[in-house]
């Protein structure tokens, strides 16, 4: 069981709040902002799970700005090893932060699934979301991340039928679920669809594990609202990395 | 939960949540549409009034007395309608699109064959259609980008990334992923997520079986080796459908040597690439060490995709099929040679193929029958030419 993942939920539970996931494109615009940015979203955010968005050179599920930033990142020639150093000393000043690597698949498979599920959980990193590995796919990675103690996190799309969203939260208990709020891709947007509540509200009847909104929530307090009595936290992610390539990491006010 | 579409270790639906619905959707009606007779005359109705197959086989004479040894025959898909097989898949899909009731048709597209092709079905069949191309592609080929817009077409240029292939077809999926309650996507080669390598494969087999049929007419007997050119892989996996149980029939896909393997400016996925995950299917892929997709070169722009239809991965390692490489030289050579001896102008593409014949030949002997896939015609590629042989002449 990953202690971290399911500790997070619950202190947040307790404290009758949303827990908050923040996602940030590893080293845009530098591997150095990028620590700074994770220690900031920490301390001063309030973030209680951090992914760390890992680049990869075909990002065919994510918005525009995350794409950007990944090109910018890839320009710098940062790799899954440098995300993974990353984490360690993340790792090394917060030791209680669930820390998910957000990727594609690819570059795992490249790196070698067992290497890199050693050099995960040597790191510290709690779990894995690859975007391109589907409940039909996923044991192939799944069944090497265990053993070290590492576990994934499944993406739930709004076409999801609430029994494959059952099927995905089997066998990552000590996960959570990304709940994709609006169909299509990543991205900042102003207002979310009317349906979402209801879909949130089938999907969390139907599980026990704790699920996270995500894709085109702007800021802390819109995900609250958003969430509230509905899920069990929400993701910011294009947010925060636009506000990191418009200011860099050392703004004075908050970066989300 | 059993995973779909693989080919030994290879294929598979490696996508975000996000389009396993809309595949599931495809998946049914494919299936349906398969083995539904109407449909099949439909397509093969069109196949053979507006395509205007099927297409012959033509005895290269001159060509194989010059080698002096095995007999080449070219399968024609450069005499189809737009020049070039395509438009066997691309019809395919649209009578596929128009039967689920989507309205508006979608595709990538590289050097602007598949476009041209999709374009061309979108009109035939009154659909609304968009191109994604790389932006550098769109410069590349400015003619097909033409034909596409005459054909009342939609092209979008797609700058990011390496703004070539992959990133049109990134551009295409993102596309998909928004629009798929009424937009089709139509893939032109046998990759993508299941079901499209099987879908495509199976448009595109018509190729093999009226050559299979062609040859046991004509010649009493079967080729001994069937051989296509393999970007993607779709005229090969069309043509080695055909011959696919046929044991005796060696089954040759050429990959794109570009400069030499050594240099790496190729487009060889298989002999150069390493086993990785990329627009939903695992297969060969050209990477760096890292696992970033890294660009392809060939002369032949429609051999440009940095990775290969997981069915031809497979095929390779299980030893069905042999993947050996033509560079640059050696299929501009063979595009001289044939239009020289046999007044026949190749793609690019297919010269990979007729070059890897042309290399086979004179150690044959005079009764073995080589089957090149001819998979396109040359027009296209004037430009193209001209420019390398200009440069030629400067070095």
């Amino acid at each position: 069981m990953n202690n971290r993942i399911c500790k997070c939920f619950e202190k947040a539970k307790e404290e009758g709040r949303a827990a908050f996931v923040a996602y940030l494109t590893i080293g845009y615009p530098s591997l150095e902002a990028s620590e700074k940015a994770i220690d900031r979203l920490i301390a001063e955010s309030g973030a209680d799970v951090i992914e760390l968005g890992v680049p990869f050179s075909d990002p065919f599920a994510d918005g525009a700005v995350i794409r950007a930033a990944a090109y910018e990142a890839l320009k710098q020639g940062v790799t899954m090893t440098d995300a993974l150093a990353l984490a360690a000393r993340v790792r090394a000043k917060h030791p209680e932060t669930p820390l998910v690597v957000f990727s594609y698949y690819n570059l795992i498979l490249s790196m070698g699934s067992e290497t890199f599920a050693a050099a995960a959980a040597k790191a510290g990193v709690d779990a894995v979301l690859a975007v391109d590995l589907p409940l039909e796919e996923r044991d192939e990675l799944l069944s090497v991340l265990k053993p070290h103690g590492l576990t994934m996190v499944p993406l739930i799309a709004p076409n999801t039928p609430v029994a494959r969203v059952v099927e995905s939260a089997a066998g990552v208990e000590d996960s959570f679920l990304y709940v994709i709020t609006v169909k299509g891709v990543t991205g900042v947007r102003g207002e979310l669809p009317p349906e979402l509540t209801g879909h949130l509200d089938a999907i969390r009847s139907a599980v026990k594990v704790p699920i996270v909104a995500g894709f085109g929530i702007a800021s802390r307090e819109q995900g609250t609202a958003l969430v509230k009595g509905h899920a069990d936290g929400y993701v910011i992610g294009s947010a925060i990395v636009r506000k990191l390539g418009a200011d860099g990491p050392d703004v004075p006010s908050p970066l989300v | 939960m059993k995973a779909k579409g693989h080919y030994g270790i290879y294929g598979g639906q490696y996508v975000a949540e996000t389009l396993m619905g809309p595949l599931a959707e495809l998946e049914a009606a494919y299936a349906e549409a398969k083995n539904d007779p109407a449909f099949q005359r439909e397509f093969n109705e069109i196949l053979h009034d507006y395509v205007g197959r099927e297409s012959p086989i033509t005895h290269c004479r001159r060509l194989s007395a010059h080698l002096g040894g095995a007999q080449i025959l070219l399968k024609r898909e450069d005499l189809n309608h737009t020049g070039a097989h395509k438009v066997n898949n691309t019809i395919g899909q649209a009578l596929l699109a128009k039967r689920m009731g989507k309205k508006r048709l979608i595709a990538e597209t590289g050097a602007g064959m598949h476009g041209v092709a999709t374009a061309t079905v979108a009109a035939l069949l009154g659909m609304p259609c968009e191109v994604y191309m790389g932006a550098i592609d769109v410069d590349r080929q400015a003619p097909n980008v033409q034909r596409m817009k005459m054909l009342g077409a939609k092209v979008n240029a797609v700058s990011e990334g390496s703004a070539t292939l992959k990133d049109a077809m990134n551009e295409a999926i993102r596309d998909w992923v928004t629009n798929c309650d009424d937009t089709f996507y139509v893939i032109g080669t046998v990759a993508g997520p299941h079901p499209y390598p099987e879908m495509v494969r199976d448009f595109q087999s018509v190729i093999g079986k009226e050559a299979r049929a062609q040859m046991l007419a004509k010649y009493g007997r079967l080729p001994d080796q069937a051989i296509a050119c393999v970007g993607g892989g779709s005229n090969a996996m069309g043509l080695f459908a055909g011959f696919i149980d046929d044991k005796d029939v060696k089954l040759v896909g050429v990959e794109a040597g570009g400069k030499g393997l050594a240099t790496g400016e190729h487009a060889a996925s298989i002999n150069g690439g390493r086993v990785g995950v990329l627009h939903g299917a695992k297969t060969y892929l050209l990477q760096t060490d890292a696992g970033q997709i890294i660009d392809t070169y060939s002369v032949s722009a429609g051999l440009d995709y940095p990775g290969v239809g997981p069915e031809h991965a497979h095929l390779a390692d299980t030893g069905r099929a042999e993947y050996p490489v033509i560079n640059d030289e050696e299929a501009i050579d063979a595009f001289d040679k044939l239009c020289l001896f046999e007044g026949i102008i190749p793609a690019l593409e297919s010269s990979h193929a007729l070059a890897e014949a042309i290399k086979r030949a004179p150690h044959l002997p005079k009764e073995t029958l080589l089957l090149v896939n001819l998979s396109g015609r040359g027009d296209k590629d004037m430009d193209n030419i001209m420019r390398w042989k200009s440069r030629k002449v400067e070095k």
